[in-house]
């Protein structure tokens, strides 16, 4: 049988742990030999730097050490829930990080605004699956042996076995036994005067399938960052894009993932609609969303396709998500020359439940004097008396822009480049403020050109991307799955026959591991159909031992 | 309309109904558990009364040989009744939950309201399936107050008007995924208090062995051993269920949200008790681990789970907001 694996160590510090070297202990704990997850090392007095190295091994790959790092892994990620994260939220840091200039600094430094990215976190989870690995290679490799030297023969006092009969009749009964196992499917060992059997070796297998497969999802989710890629883009009613990086307004690649990674298309949003709750419970919750686009393929055709949150649009290996949406008031602005300088919708961004936004409008083309307009945009406009201009539902019922009008030198020759949803006011004076409705137009005064709000359009943002792992990670989580569930549901027993103390007799024995299983029901039976049953409990008059728990610890 | 507010009305009244049944029940398992007397003291009075019982003392107590636990018969009548109560309250709020999922057309768990009706629902459906096979009267004592703060909350401080579902909930997985999540917290809730019953009947074993045996109430309780095997017998199938559940999200956050985990702090408290329910069951096969700290963190699991049901839900800002209050 296989030797100790727990090294250099002096091997006498392990209570709990059973002998390496007792058979009928082996045979009741369903091990060659002192089980690798339960052993702890002692300390490695005078071993140098390679006994230290096994013991640390030894260290970490001990079930103990496994179980802090899970509790350790849980700990560690709670700060991520309870302080802002840049991956999913960076506009909530930009106003923590102006909130608390002073915290900031710390939570920086130790990587708070990004906490699953942080060495420190990897660290953990890279640690708990080292020792996994270091856990698991001996235990498969153990369960091999195991499997292939199965079924053991009989411990030399079967009477020591938590489930016990004896049956008065002959030898031949190891035929029958043998016989009826085979029939019953149990893996079967015939000796000379003795019948072996054994089943559930899928409980190990599960175990062991589970805890490969988690590396497995690491593995798949860490292939989908490297190989895959996703961009964010606005799109307004009426407007598209085609799939290359230039046109995202963020892009985010893997190392892996080359630019030849996006399948060629463009998508151009014809109408999006929404519906609101117009009704007393929860009135203004969006409803239904449908976004009705045309796909136009690599090799020309088009396609008319609609898509919505929990549907997204499938394009070749990438997704286009609907992540949100907002309006897109039209506007034509005329300078004091009277010529047309600008004639579009803008994206406005929504600042409350009911789309009261806010956007900022450049004409930079308009003479004698550039010209420039912060604008709110209320889908369904209303007058508060104490927060002024409002919106008091998010459909556009009753829709209005108040526009704030501004001319001057807008800053955008020097080359650095604005953000579109800011005005800088610096070299610009103000020229007024007027409300519109669809349709009206106001003259600027000092004859510097006229704004008519010409309608209402939304824009959706979406999401397209590729994420390669995704299928890999869900493989494997259902194959973790599986497994655990035969880890915890499949029962291990053995269940021998020999023959008995006494001439005439055989003894029936068994022993199981898992929750509440015992081998009374199996032994039993067996006994039952060999002969007649003449104790069924032999070791109840002697001093017998604890009864072997599942788990064979005594 | 008026057919709606019959429905409105009816599931309302249901769960009413359900709640003073369930009070009624409660104070039954009072009643039984304050009755119930342990093998010991049977046999004491046995002793102490041998003229009515006649012959040896010891042979007259039914105690099962298994579990040296007796049955017992005091508290059996009042424990029947309570039994009763509890099937008939169960009865009366699965038509509450039904009629609030026919009014609102759709499963009814879209809010937090829902969310704990039905909550209560899976945790009297657990123990009442656990009785089935299994004498757990003796728990009605624990698990019908639990139910009934639930449906306290939820009628109270949780009420919203049915209404339609925000597009992110129009899925078929919200009848997987939420379903699923419900029954692992009656699952994680049920083997929580047969953790702390365990803890304080090894508290209670341990004391006596120290010759100063003070818990009066936990001498009622079913052996140590039972009550652990119990814990870890629910977890071993919640387990399971419940990392499907967290798979299932993941799998409809990919579909509506573009991503299928994004450490949103719904997902990062699920995450963390799917990790405290593995260490449970790692702890099970460590040494040194088995047995009161094990509990432990069958306790600390469920305090994640609940958590991560108010606390998130109400306290954090993030793309699981449904709470609909
Ligand atoms: C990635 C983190 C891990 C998770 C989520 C995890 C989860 C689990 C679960 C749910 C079980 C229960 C199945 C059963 O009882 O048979 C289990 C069992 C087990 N785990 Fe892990 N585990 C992890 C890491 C590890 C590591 C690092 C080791 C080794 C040091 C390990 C060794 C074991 C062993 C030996 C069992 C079987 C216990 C027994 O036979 O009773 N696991 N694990």
């Amino acid at each position: 049988m296989a030797s100790q694996t727990g090294s250099g160590p002096a091997p006498g510090a392990t209570p709990g742990a059973e002998s390496a070297v007792d058979p009928d202990a082996a045979a009741l704990t369903f091990t060659t030999h002192a089980d690798p997850m339960d052993k702890q090392a002692g300390t490695p007095a005078g071993l140098g730097p390679l006994g230290w190295m096994r013991w640390l091994w030894a260290r970490l790959t001990s079930m103990r050490t496994a179980l802090i790092l899970l509790l350790l892994l849980g700990l560690a990620a709670i700060p991520g829930s309870l302080i802002p994260q840049r991956t999913s939220d960076a506009i909530a840091v930009n106003q923590f990080v102006a909130q608390n200039p002073e915290l900031s600094q710390w939570y920086e430094r130790f990587g708070l605004f990004d906490v699953y990215g942080t060495p420190w976190f990897s660290a953990i989870y890279l640690l708990l699956f080292l020792s996994l690995v270091g856990c698991l290679v001996p235990r498969a490799r153990q369960h091999w042996r195991l499997w292939r030297n199965s079924p053991t023969p009989p411990p030399r006092r079967m009477d020591r076995l938590p489930a016990v009969a004896t049956v008065a009749v002959g030898p031949k009964a190891l035929d029958v036994a043998e016989a009826r196992l085979r029939q019953q499917r149990w893996r079967v060992r015939r000796g000379t005067d003795w019948v072996a059997a054994e089943k559930g070796f899928a409980r190990e297998t599960g175990n062991q399938v589970f805890h490969f497969a988690l590396l497995g999802v690491l593995a798949a989710i860490g292939w989908g960052a490297l190989a895959g890629w996703h961009g964010n883009i606005v799109i307004r009613e009426g407007t598209g894009f085609a799939n290359t990086i230039t046109q995202y307004d963020t892009f985010t690649a893997g190392r892996f993932s080359g630019s030849d990674a996006l399948p060629p298309f463009t998508v151009q949003l014809q109408s999006f609609d929404v519906d609101f709750e117009r009704g007393e419970a929860q009135r203004g919750a969006p409803r239904n969303f449908d976004a009705r686009v045309l796909v136009t393929d690599a090799d020309g055709s088009t396609v008319t396709e609609s898509f919505g949150v929990n549907d997204p649009l499938e394009l070749g290996n990438a997704k286009v998500y609907l992540i949100g949406h907002g309006y897109a008031p039209r506007l034509r602005i005329r300078d004091g020359a009277g010529d047309v300088v600008f004639d579009d919708s803008v994206v406005f961004l929504p600042q409350d439940g009911n789309f009261s936004s806010q956007g900022v409008i450049k004409a930079p083309d308009a003479r004698p004097e550039q010209l420039g307009f912060r604008g709110i945009f209320l889908p369904t406009a209303a007058i508060d008396p104490e927060l002024g201009p409002i919106s008091t539902f998010p459909a556009p019922d009753d829709p209005a822009v108040f526009l704030s009008a501004f001319a001057g030198d807008l800053g955008l020759d020097d080359g650095e480049p604005q953000n579109v949803y800011e005005l800088d006011d610096t070299g610009l004076t103000q020229l007024g403020l007027r409300a519109l409705r669809e349709g009206e137009t106001w003259r600027l005064p000092d004859g510097a050109g006229s704004v008519e709000f010409t309608g209402v359009d939304r824009y959706i943002s979406v999401k397209v991307g590729s994420d390669p792992g995704g299928a890999w990670a869900l493989a494997f989580v259902g194959l973790a799955i599986v497994g655990v569930c035969m880890s915890l549901f499949i029962r291990r027993r053995r269940l021998w026959v020999a023959l008995g103390p006494t001439p005439d007799t055989v003894v029936v024995a068994g022993v199981a591991r898992g929750e509440g299983t015992d081998m009374h029901g199996d032994v039993d039976e067996l006994a039952a159909v060999l002969g007649p049953v003449r104790s069924a409990e032999p070791a109840a008059t002697r001093d017998s031992p604890s009864q072997g728990k599942e788990d064979g610890a005594s | 309309m008026t057919q709606a507010t019959t429905l409105a009305d009816l599931s309302n009244l249901m769960t009413y109904s359900a709640m003073l049944v369930l009070s009624l029940a409660m104070i039954a398992f009072f009643v039984s558990f304050a009755q119930r007397r342990t093998s010991a003291e049977i046999v004491r009075e046995r002793v102490t009364e041998p003229a009515l019982v006649g012959g040896s003392a010891t042979a007259h107590v039914d105690a099962d040989p298994a579990t040296g636990e007796a049955q017992f018969e005091p508290g059996r009548r009042a424990g029947n009744i309570a039994m009763a109560l509890t099937w008939v309250a169960f009865g009366l709020l699965s038509v509450a939950v039904l009629t609030r999922g026919l009014w609102a057309g759709r499963v009814p768990w879209g809010n937090m309201y829902e969310f704990s009706l039905v909550s209560a629902f899976a945790v009297l459906g657990v123990f009442l399936a656990v009785s089935l096979t299994r004498d757990v009267r003796w728990m009605g004592v624990f698990i019908v107050p639990l139910a009934l703060l639930t449906l306290g909350l939820a009628v109270t401080v949780l009420y919203t008007e049915a209404a339609q579902l925000v597009p992110a909930l129009q899925s078929y997985w919200l009848v997987i995924h939420v379903s699923a999540a419900i029954i692992c917290g009656g699952g994680f809730t049920f083997a929580a208090v047969t953790a702390l019953l365990y803890l304080a009947r090894d508290s209670y074993d341990r004391d006596t062995r120290a010759g100063r045996a003070l818990a009066p109430l936990a001498r009622r309780l079913p052996p140590a051993e039972r009550l652990d095997s119990m814990t870890y017998r629910t977890i071993m199938f919640t387990f399971p269920l419940w990392t499907f559940a967290i798979v299932a999200g993941a799998i409809w956050a990919e579909a509506a949200w573009g991503r299928y985990w994004g450490w949103d702090p719904k997902e990062t408290w699920s995450f963390i008790a799917w990790v405290v329910y593995a260490a449970y069951l790692h702890a099970r096969s460590t040494v040194g681990w088995r047995g009161r700290r094990a509990a432990w963190l069958a306790v600390a699991g469920v305090a994640v789970y609940w958590f991560n049901y108010f606390g998130v839900n109400l306290l954090f800002s993030g793309l699981h907001s449904y709470a609909g209050i």
